[in-house]
């Protein structure tokens, strides 16, 4: 236990050195806050706009932020501590592999967790003191959304977790990564509307919403919407609102989502050569 | 207990798909030895000490190290007892010297205030607070073998640990490798051949293509092979005896003179008794003859078959 500590606060302080933890806290602030000020300039207003509408604004980008910084902060995790040889030495000290991988994931999900909550918080905080909003109706969509958005990068974190064990040099892992980014965020969404379009929407209605929940981050939009159930939604999110999943079910479907690249990743760094 | 070997190997194999990196290696390493192994690029040293670090486990045979076997989960704790410098290790650029040593002492459980004094020890004292991204390849080195010091280990492993380290400093590590000696550390240097390293070894062990070409004390290595004895002779001593005469050549500055080890002894003695001889040299082969020795002796033997 000590040692997956020593190895997530060193995780935890590089990230604060290299300005990592800081430029996500300022990326995500300043998305939440124009937002939240912004949201309604495409309809001619400027001023905050209804406390819904903010947030499933907020979803659908962080949908494509989140994950993208989660896969740039990780992918070389291992693979770069192979390049420059201080993983061969590392496993020559009383460490275990698993405690080597739990540490640095969870040194980076603390980045990952402090900077969401940092810079998302202090757009719930502005709309709090400055809006018509009152702090009762704000906190508990805020929570959710902060805490779906936290999972969201753990899961991508372990993704590329999978990715920097299974690949033998840093470039590599970058490419992959970005082409993962690619395809949970942008290719499976249209690939299922085309499915949709193609079949003249002719799918199953039953299955269909399920086929979502391959996508952990279709989840992480499907628990933002759920809680806001009256927003007119277009797409893919639209139809998904017709079967509605519990809050707790979605969440358990990201802590699904967590685990198995966790242990995908696991079992690939145990197995991988020095 | 305390007679049991450090370390043992025995008929081990190690192979990567279709290449042998090692085979029918034995090794007996008692506590205190210091070993040299020496090898070039490919002939398996490296692959040795992975084997004996239990980074990868071997084919076939047996490896011991404290009577354990290293690749076991429960020998985890063993490798607290246990000193690696790798080659070429480039540890964290972004922190400083001490950060990085703090670090990997609270991984091996060694405590923190060990360090500034460890780093005094290998005269980083002054770079200590700066970032390793500015440091010398010696410096990286020196860093390297702190790091490596961690906690007193009872057996040292060190791959090409002088290399980027200026005399002085090589001087000074040797120094160190006889200080720990003393205490009781069991250690392996790597290398390839290191000129000046034979007065601190006490036993060479010469691998190529992955197998064991020769091993044993500088002395038995140089009986083994049966490498001449060069004497260089000036001034105006006459005639050498009968005996001598035959196998010297004269050149420019002098005589040269070869015999083999086993008259060596005879030979100074005659030599000595030269009325007129202003001086004489005598050199041994060196390791390094010792070692192109044994690599060319197996190359023709190779290409005998």
């Amino acid at each position: 236990m000590n040692a997956i500590f020593a190895v997530a606060n060193k995780e935890f302080h590089d990230g604060l050195r290299n300005r990592w933890v800081l430029s996500i806290c300022i990326i995500l602030a300043v998305l939440a806050m124009g937002l939240a000020y912004f949201g309604a300039a495409a309809a001619g207003k400027v001023g905050f706009t209804s406390l819904s509408s903010t947030i499933v604004s907020l979803a659908s980008l962080a949908v494509f932020i989140i994950p993208l910084i989660a896969l740039m902060l990780a992918y070389d995790g291992i693979v770069g501590e192979d390049e420059s040889g201080t993983l061969l030495l590392l496993m020559t000290y009383p460490l275990s592999r698993w405690q080597l991988l739990l540490g640095k994931m969870a040194g980076q999900g603390a980045i990952m967790a402090f900077s969401t909550v940092i810079g998302f918080g202090s757009s719930a905080i502005m709309m709090g003191l400055f809006s018509n909003t009152a702090w009762s109706e704000l906190i508990v969509p805020y929570l959710i959304f902060i805490l779906s958005a936290v999972l969201l990068g753990w899961i991508f974190i372990a993704i590329a977790y999978v990715i920097s064990t299974s690949v033998s040099e840093k470039s590599k892992a970058a490419g992959i990564a970005l082409i993962v980014w690619f395809l949970f965020v942008l290719v499976f969404d249209l690939g299922l509307l085309g499915l949709l379009v193609g079949t003249q929407g002719n799918v199953d209605e039953t299955l269909f919403p399920f086929l979502l929940l391959l996508n952990p981050t279709d989840i992480f939009r499907l628990v933002n919407i759920t809680y806001f159930a009256e927003q007119n939604l277009t797409g893919l999110m639209a139809i998904a609102q017709q079967t509605q999943f519990s809050l707790f079910s979605l969440f358990a479907g990201l802590l699904v989502w967590l685990l198995l690249p966790v242990t995908l990743a696991l079992t690939l760094f145990n197995r991988r050569g020095l | 207990m305390s007679n049991s070997p450090i370390v043992e190997l025995q008929q081990v194999e190690k192979k990567y798909q279709d290449v042998t990196a090692v085979q029918q290696l034995n090794l007996h390493l008692n506590q205190g030895e210091v070993l040299g192994l020496f090898g070039h690029n490919g002939a398996g040293k490296t692959t040795t000490i992975k084997l004996i670090l239990g980074l990868i486990g071997a084919s076939s045979g047996q490896v011991r190290v404290f009577g354990e076997d290293p690749t076991h989960r429960e020998a985890r704790h063993l490798r607290t007892k246990l000193g690696f410098l790798q080659e070429n290790v480039s540890f964290y650029d972004q922190l400083t010297g001490l950060e990085i040593l703090q670090y990997f002492a609270r991984l091996k459980g060694v405590p923190r205030k060990t360090c500034p004094e460890l780093l005094q020890q290998v005269g980083l004292s002054d770079a200590a607070k700066r970032r390793v991204k500015t440091y010398s390849k010696g410096m990286r080195q020196r860093l390297g073998l702190a790091q490596a010091l961690l906690g007193e280990p009872k057996l040292l492993l060190l791959d090409e640990p002088t290399v980027g380290l200026d005399p002085i400093a090589t001087q000074d590590f040797y120094g160190r490798i006889d200080m720990l000696k003393q205490h009781g550390c069991t250690v392996i240097l790597c290398s390839h051949v290191l000129p000046g390293v034979e007065k601190y070894i006490d036993r060479a062990l010469i691998m190529g293509h992955g197998k064991l070409l020769a091993e044993g004390s500088i002395n038995d290595l140089r009986h083994q092979a049966n490498l001449p004895v060069t004497f260089h002779l000036q001034g105006n001593y006459g005639a050498l005896p009968e005996s001598l005469a035959a196998k010297a050549h004269k050149h420019s500055n002098g005589t040269q003179l070869e015999v083999s080890l086993s008259e060596k002894m005879p030979t100074l003695q005659q030599l000595a008794r030269l009325p007129g001889l202003e001086n004489m040299d005598m050199h041994l082969p060196s390791l390094e003859n010792l070692y192109t020795h044994f690599i060319d002796t197996h190359k023709g033997l190779e290409a005998a078959l």
